[in-house]
Order: structure tokens, then sequence, then C-alpha cells
């Protein structure tokens, strides 16, 4: 009944050495939300570059067509002013500015080169309201959260009278409810006349909100699904998606769980900065030899924040309580005291704080351990490569040598690399804090495998995900957290969606922290 | 056949960015080479020009070797030039005033070069105040401190012992067929060493099973080095022989090179600068690892004015002016990366050459000041365009990636892949901030 505002047809790209995009084809129809599903590297973003003009015409094969008019991008310019606007995974604000300044930047309300601030604030406010946001249009943008930040920039695309919307992985940092307004605002701007093209590795939330589904493998359309009239769940997009039918998401394991060799009591941290604040309250935590525990939370629930105050005090200020291991308490005051009693962190942002992406594999995978493959403040080369050789290729990264910058490899490949820098620590007790974060299907499932081998070499994990099927699929016992206290503890057989989630919102007697 | 792919391979396999600037050095000096035959009928490459650049720049290498380590820890150092000043008037004073014998001098000028280095790193590694900021307070402060213990006054040295590390040569009168014996020995000695070394490491990644590339380019490339060694002996043993400062040069050449390729220090030096978060998270001591950096820098700062002191035979108030900006650009001339992690010791060695020879070059064709100001300017320009050329080049889509995104995107730790969320979220715990 509705026509298509966008047709792609025969789209190909290449790049030195590799097939980006293959003959690939999709069509949307209008006032829409059209998924765009695929793995990682499976050529997504490449696609939307393509529709969004970063790569200009001329730089590829095959045809774009936007409301039945050739569409020849020569740049992001170009494509704005047609009406398409993508807003990408990192978002394009700048902090200190102003939520009305951040939405018309590059597209000042001046005249003669003025900037009328009245002007200005009020279309903003006008703006703001469609995407549901109450704040003042005045209010710096690194002062709300990144839930608001994301409707910032959907606001920006709104001034500037979008067609198509593509949102790539628009909820990946954002919570639950965060999420839920987001994919709610989409539907309102549909009905508005909006198509939307999403991109995300959260097929839940797809198949809640797409009407169609085009998934892409290794550059090529595979299928374009209906969501209203096939028959399709997430099995059958993993399968799609993955090429492969992925039976179990989680590799089958028999926990073998041994004596408590771990434990937090009463853990107290407080903001570094806010001093006052108080982060953690009392927290109570244990690990037995060869479990996965989980730590689940809603964002702002003081997970990381634990997580790290316990590995060597990397965060906090008046840390209180105690750490033990095999019954012994435990003093730290550095993240090196920490890795000589056998503690290991694994961040969650693997960017930022987890890689040297300039470096190559064999500096990442030995910077932590690097005293196991020195002797006296020297560093033996030909070990740290020898070494290094070991770890890829046991932990299984996908690269054709360890001479290879950590910044060239994919997200799941980083993550492996992250993995083998803490095990050749050799630690008792890892802390994972969201592992799978960002990554796709295939190479999650590996890191699920990695996971048990840990386990059963008589090693804790204690895991931090957001995710709550993983943390049911993976963990032997979960706690839950909410606003620094631990609410509760489930075990895996008892463990539901329902009941954790119910834990993690839980409001404590003592008051909940503001974050 | 097989020996010229193994040249060819060698060629290739030799990455343009860690060979470039030594290819440019030459290439430098061979167009002087060609403007002075060619303009004043005399040639530029003789001994003696070579042996000048070496010494007349010997305290900008000196300060660049330390630059460049400040650098690759993600700082700067804006105060190199004040400290060689006050560091050169405490050892005149120290000579003259003091009567002290002149290593004790020397040691003097090292360790107040030294002290100034745990001032200015108390409050850049501990205080967290900007590098930038506090050396450019050092900059000043230093500077007034040099007017003020020399009473605006020039202070001459008379030491020769002190002298000799200025402007002195090893051991003279031992001359063979115009060649200046010990020199000779010392190169063939280096050349058997890096044969030795070579050998050494290869036969060590062999046994470790690392893939070590054809033998022929091994051997074309210890060849090469081993009679680059040896022929850069000859040519410095055509005119005087290896000059002290010479001497001292190599030594800090090979002890830094090995303390930043070798050292868990070193390695934690690259580590903060690359990503110091991830750094701290790891286990690298961050704070400590800068603060000694900068006390490093000072001791460097006060060999370097010693040398210029007794190069000049006299310690002046504007000793140093402008010789940090020097310092500076040999670094990034040499590789060095502004955001840290990156560069390398023979790197801002060879930077500080290009410059040297540029100078000297100049100087004899009787360009104007101006001119080479100008000149130089648009040198160190073009070597950081290159550097940046070269990086978006060869920074082509690796296995498992989202192709697409520069080189300069990666530094920056915005890789070009699909994955998740990482760099977003703006309200996360920041290790760096931790309080103890």
């Amino acid at each position: 009944m509705s026509e298509d505002i966008l047709r792609m047809r025969g789209i190909t790209k290449r790049f030195p050495g590799v097939l980006a995009l293959d003959d690939v084809d999709m069509r949307v129809e209008r006032a829409t939300i059209h998924a765009l599903v695929g793995e990682n590297g499976a050529g997504k973003s490449t696609l939307m570059k393509i529709l969004s003009g970063v790569y200009p015409h001329g730089e590829f094969e095959g045809d774009i067509e936007l409301e039945g008019r050739p569409a020849r991008f020569r740049g992001i310019q170009d494509s704005e002013n047609a009406g398409v606007a993508i807003i990408h995974q990192e978002l394009a604000l700048v902090p200190e500015l102003s939520i009305a300044e951040n939405i018309f930047l590059g597209n000042e309300q001046a005249q003669r080169g003025v900037i009328s601030w009245n002007r200005t604030n009020s279309v903003a406010v006008e703006l703001m309201a469609k995407v549901g946001l109450s704040d003042s249009p005045r209010e710096l943008v690194e002062n709300i959260g990144v839930g608001k930040q994301q409707l910032v920039e959907i606001a920006k695309a709104l001034s500037k009278q979008v067609k198509v919307l593509i949102l790539d992985e628009p909820t990946a940092a954002l919570n639950e409810s965060d999420s839920r307004n987001l994919l709610n605002l989409l539907r309102a701007l549909r009905d508005e006349g909006v198509t939307c093209i999403l991109i995300s590795h959260k097929l839940g939330e797809v198949l809640s909100v797409a009407e169609s589904i085009t998934v892409l493998r290794d550059g090529k359309t595979i299928e374009t699904l209906d969501n209203e009239t096939d028959e399709v769940d997430e099995d059958r997009l993993i399968k799609s998606m993955v090429g492969r039918d992925l039976e179990h998401r989680f590799p089958p394991h028999r926990p073998e769980v041994g004596e408590v060799f771990f434990q937090v009591k009463d853990w107290t941290v407080h903001h570094p900065e806010h001093r006052e604040r108080i982060v953690v309250h009392g927290a109570e935590l244990s690990v037995a030899r060869g479990e996965v525990v989980g730590l689940a939370g809603l964002m702002g629930a003081g997970r990381t924040e634990f997580a790290m105050s316990v590995f060597g005090r990397a965060w906090g200020s008046h840390i209180q309580g105690e750490i033990h291991l095999d019954g012994k308490k435990l003093r730290l005051h550095s993240v090196a005291d920490a890795i000589d009693a056998g503690l290991a962190y694994a961040t969650e942002d693997r960017k930022q704080y987890g890689l040297h992406l300039d470096y190559d594999l064999r500096q990442n995978f030995t910077l932590a351990g690097i005293r196991q493959v020195s002797k006296a403040g020297v560093v033996d080369q030909h070990q740290v490569t020898s070494v290094s050789e070991r770890l890829r290729s046991s932990f299984g990264v996908k690269t054709p040598s360890v001479f290879q910058p950590a910044g060239n490899l994919s997200g799941g490949n980083q993550q492996k690399v992250v993995l083998g820098k803490w095990v050749f620590t050799e630690p008792e007790l890892l802390i994972l804090d969201e592992p799978t974060r960002g990554i796709d299907v295939g190479a999650k499932y590996e890191i699920y495998e990695l996971i048990h081998e840990l386990v059963d070499q008589g090693k804790g994990v204690l895991m931090i995900s957001s995710e709550l099927p993983e943390l049911l699929g993976m963990c032997d016992r979960i706690y839950a957290m909410s606003a620094g206290h631990i609410t509760g503890q489930v075990d895996r057989e008892t463990a539901t969606q329902e009941e954790l989630m119910r834990l993690m919102t839980l409001e404590t007697a003592k008051g909940g922290v503001e974050l | 056949m097989s020996m010229l792919r193994g040249v060819v391979d060698a060629v290739r396999g030799a990455n343009l960015r860690q060979y470039g600037m030594i290819i440019a050095l030459v290439f430098i000096m061979l167009l002087f080479q060609v403007l002075e035959v060619m303009k004043l009928d005399q040639n530029f490459l003789t001994p003696r020009n070579i042996t000048n650049a070496i010494v007349q720049n010997s305290f900008i290498l000196i300060l660049a070797i330390g630059v460049m380590l400040v650098i690759v820890n993600g700082h700067i150092d804006l105060s190199v030039g004040s400290v060689l000043a006050f560091t050169g008037a405490v050892s005149a004073i120290a000579l003259s005033d003091w009567g002290l014998p002149w290593y004790l001098a020397v040691l003097a000028a090292i360790g107040t070069g030294a002290l100034i280095g745990v001032w200015q790193g108390f409050w850049i590694a501990y205080v967290r105040i900007p590098a930038f900021i506090v050396t450019l307070a050092g900059m000043l402060l230093f500077r007034g401190l040099t007017l003020w213990a020399l009473e605006a006054q020039t202070i001459s040295i008379r030491s020769e012992e002190f002298r000799m590390l200025g402007s002195g040569y090893w051991i003279q009168d031992s001359q063979v067929a115009g060649y200046h014996l010990p020199t000779l020995l010392i190169g063939a000695v280096g050349a058997g060493f890096i044969i030795w070394m070579q050998s050494a490491g290869r036969r060590n990644a062999i046994r470790n099973r690392i893939d070590t590339g054809s033998p022929v380019a091994w051997a074309v490339k210890t060849v090469l080095l081993a009679a680059a060694t040896f022929g850069g002996a000859m040519v410095l043993a055509a005119y005087r022989g290896l000059p002290v400062i010479g001497i001292i040069l190599v030594a800090l050449v090979m002890a830094y090179t090995f303390v930043a390729n070798r050292t868990v220090f070193g390695r934690h030096i690259y580590a903060g600068g690359g990503n110091e978060k991830a750094a701290s998270l790891s286990g690298v001591k961050t704070k400590q690892t800068s603060f000694w950096v900068f006390v490093n820098m000072g001791a460097l700062a006060g060999l370097a004015g010693v040398v210029f002191t007794a190069r000049l035979q006299s310690a002046t108030p504007d000793a140093g002016e402008m010789f940090e900006l020097h310092a500076i650009a040999s670094a990034f001339i040499g590789g060095a990366s502004m955001s840290g992690g990156v560069g390398t010791i023979v790197g801002a060695v060879i930077g500080g050459l290009v410059m040297g020879v540029m100078n000297q070059g100049m100087s004899i064709l009787s360009v104007g000041q101006d001119l080479q100001s100008v000149i130089l300017g648009l040198v160190v320009l073009a070597a950081v365009f290159f550097d940046v050329w070269n990086k978006k080049r060869s920074s082509g889509p690796i296995v498992g990636t989202t192709p697409g995104g520069s080189g300069e995107a990666k530094r920056r730790g915005k890789g070009p892949d699909d994955s998740g969320p990482s760099g977003d979220q703006p309200k996360r715990p920041d290790p760096v901030g931790a309080a103890k």
C-alpha cells in the first residue's frame, strides 16, 4: 500500500584488499521502521555510510533512489539536504555546549552571521518537546545522561527536516527504561511520517519495533523479512545472520563449583570527587572456585564502581571493607597489588581502558603481566613474541600476526585480546565487566566458551552484564545491585528475568544514590 | 635471483616510517653537497663538516633524547633551554667560585638538573598540572634563576678537562695513513657488535619459533648497518677522530634505546603515554613513571648544560634560548606523535641531525638567518606532514574490521570497527582521577 522511500540497488564497495559490500539491495517503505542486522563486519555501517554520503557518489558501484529520484550525494551536506540524517554510535555532540547549541550546530539560527538566541532556544524547545525532553535548552549536554543525549541527537536530526533517520546502535549504551523511551519515540516519529533505519545488535528490540528487517552477512544481502507477516523470532534471525544454526546461544557446560575462595565484606566506596556521596554501600559478595558469578544491575547501580574499587582501589575514595582471598585478608593499595594478589579486571570499555589500540598485540597481551616476561626489569622481546603467539592461537584471535595493532581488530577479537591479557597474569579471580558488549553473536559464543574454560581450571569469574539472558545463561549464581546496594542473589535454578529485574529496581530503605 | 628477491624484500620490509627520516637525512646531505659544489666549488660532505654537525648540535641531541621520552609519555617540556642555562651556570660557579674539581662540577650540574626534574615532575605527575603549564613556568623561573646566579655576568671556564667535554677529541696522536686509529678500531668493534647482536637475535627468534623472514633480507640489513657504522667511524677518523662528546652521545643513544625498548620502565613510559587509563588499569604506576621521566629530563638537561658551557668555555645568562623548541622539533621530525605513545630515541637523534645539517649547510652557503629560520620551519611541517600522509596511506583495512577510517582516527582511539558503545558513555568511573 505504501511506496518505497528508498531503494538501494547493486551497491558494491571495495576497500584495498576487501570487498566490503557485494551487490547489496535494500528497499525501505515510507514511514516504517526498518531494521538492519548482521554480525560485526557484515557491512551495515559501510552501507549506511554510503547512504549518508560519507562515501560520496563514485566511490562505490550501484544506485540509490530517494523518493523515486536518483540520489548522488557528494558528501554529508548533500544527504542532509535531501533529508537523510545518521546518528552514529559515538554521539557527535559537544559536551561543553548547551542542548540548543548542539541542536543547531552547523545550522545556527542566525541572521547575517549574528545568532538569535531567542529563536535558537525557542525552536529548540519545540524540537525537544517532540522527542520528549523537558530540560532547559540552556542545559549543558555534559550534564544530561547518555539517554537524553541520544534524544538531543534525534532533535538535531528533526531540525533538519529529516525524512530518513538512520540510527546506529542507538540503545547500546542505554539502560532498559531509556531504551524503551527511545523505541517509543521511534514509533511516534514513524507515525508522523519519518522513516527510520535502525541498526542494532539487540534482536529482541528489533523484533518489537521494526516492520521489516534486512539481514546482511559478509557484505551480501541475505534476506529481507517482513516482521508482520513472516514468522520471525530471535533464533531465526541469528541463524540468518551467522549462516549457521546456533541451537543454543550458550555453550553447554557442567559447572563444578568448589570452595568459596573470594569474599568481599562490608564494602563501601565514596565518589572520588564528590566525597560525601556514597556509591557502594556495604556490599557483600563471594565467589567459589569453578563458579561464574553474575552481577546484575541497571546503569548507575554501582557495579563497575564496585569492581574497580575492589581491583586495587582503581576508583573511588574513602574505601572501607575487607577482601579475603583463600582465607587471607588482602591489603591492596594499587592495581599492581591487586594483580600480584591474583585479581584481574577486564574493563567494560576496551577501547579506552582496556587496550592500547596503536600498539601491537604483543604489547597489549603482555602489559599487565610484563614481569613474567622480564628479568631484573629487562624485557625479553623474544619471549614476548612467543607468549603472544601462544595466547593468540589459544584465544582464537583472528589476525594474521601478533605484530598487528589492536585497533585493527574487530570488537570481538579485541575482547579476546583483553581476556588473553588478563589470563596471562595468572589470576585466581577474573572480574569481567560487560565482556560481550558490542560484539557479534558468533564472537559472543567464543567468549562464553573461554569463560567456561577458565572456571574449569578452578578460577572464579565475576561477570557484570546488562543483558539479563546472558547472565541467566552463563552464571551459576547472580547478585543484583541497585543504587549501590546488593539487593539479593538468585541461584541458577530459580533465577528469572522478572525476579532479577525486581531486585535491580528495589528501592532500598537507606535511600538510593542519584546518578 | 634469490639474492635479488632478498634485497627487494629488505627494502619493502623496511617500513617508511622507520627509515624515512634516515633517507631524508641522507638526501639533505647529498643536496647540500650538490649545491655547494655548484655554487662554491667545494665539498660539503667532508669529515670536518660532518664532525662539526655532530659537535655543534650535541647539546640539542642530548636534550632531544630526554624530550622524546617526555613526549612519548604524553607530556611536553618547554623549560629545557632555561634548565640548560641554569645548570651550566651552576657548573661554572662550582668550578670558579667554589673551586670544585671538574668532575664534581659536572655532577653538580646533573644533580641540579635532576632536582629541577623532581620539582617539575612533582607538579606534573602528582598534582596533575599540565606539563605545558608547569614547564612554561619553569622556563621563566629557571631563566630568572640563571640571571640571578650569574648576576647577569658571564663566567668563563678555565678547567681544561671540563672544556674537553665540549670540544675535545680522544687520544690525539695516533694517526695511521691520515686516519685516527682508535676511532677506526671503535668503528670495527661497533660493526662486529652489530653483526653479533643481529645474529644472536635471529638465533633466539628461530629458537622461539618466531617468523624471521628471508635470511637474505636479514643479511642485507645486517651488512648495511655494520657498513654504515664502520663507514661513519672512517669519516670521523679522517678528521680528528671521535670527539669526546661523540662518545658520550653514542653511549646515551645506546643506553636510552635499551631503556626504551627493553626495560619494563621503558615500556611503561610508552604504555602511559599511549593510553594512560588502560595502562593504569593494567597495573602500570603511571604517575611514578611520569615523575621519573621528568627527573631524567632534568638530569639530561644538566648534562647538556655542562656540554654547552664547556663548548662555549663560559656560562652566559642567555645560554640555551630557543633550545627547547629545537629539541621538541627534533623529536617531531624524528617521528614522535603529539598525542604520545609513539617515538624512538634514534628518531629524535636523527631529527636533531636533520636540523643540524641544514643549519650548517645553509650557513656555509651564507643563507641569511631570516631565510634559515623560514626553511627550518617548513622542514618541521613537512616532516610531520609526511608522517601523517604515510599513516593514512598505510592504514588499509585488515581482517575482521569494517573498512574505512584513517590512521589518524585510529591513533586517537576511534578504530574503524563495528563494535559496541565503548566510546560513548560520559559518566563512567575514571580510574585516573582515583584517590589513593
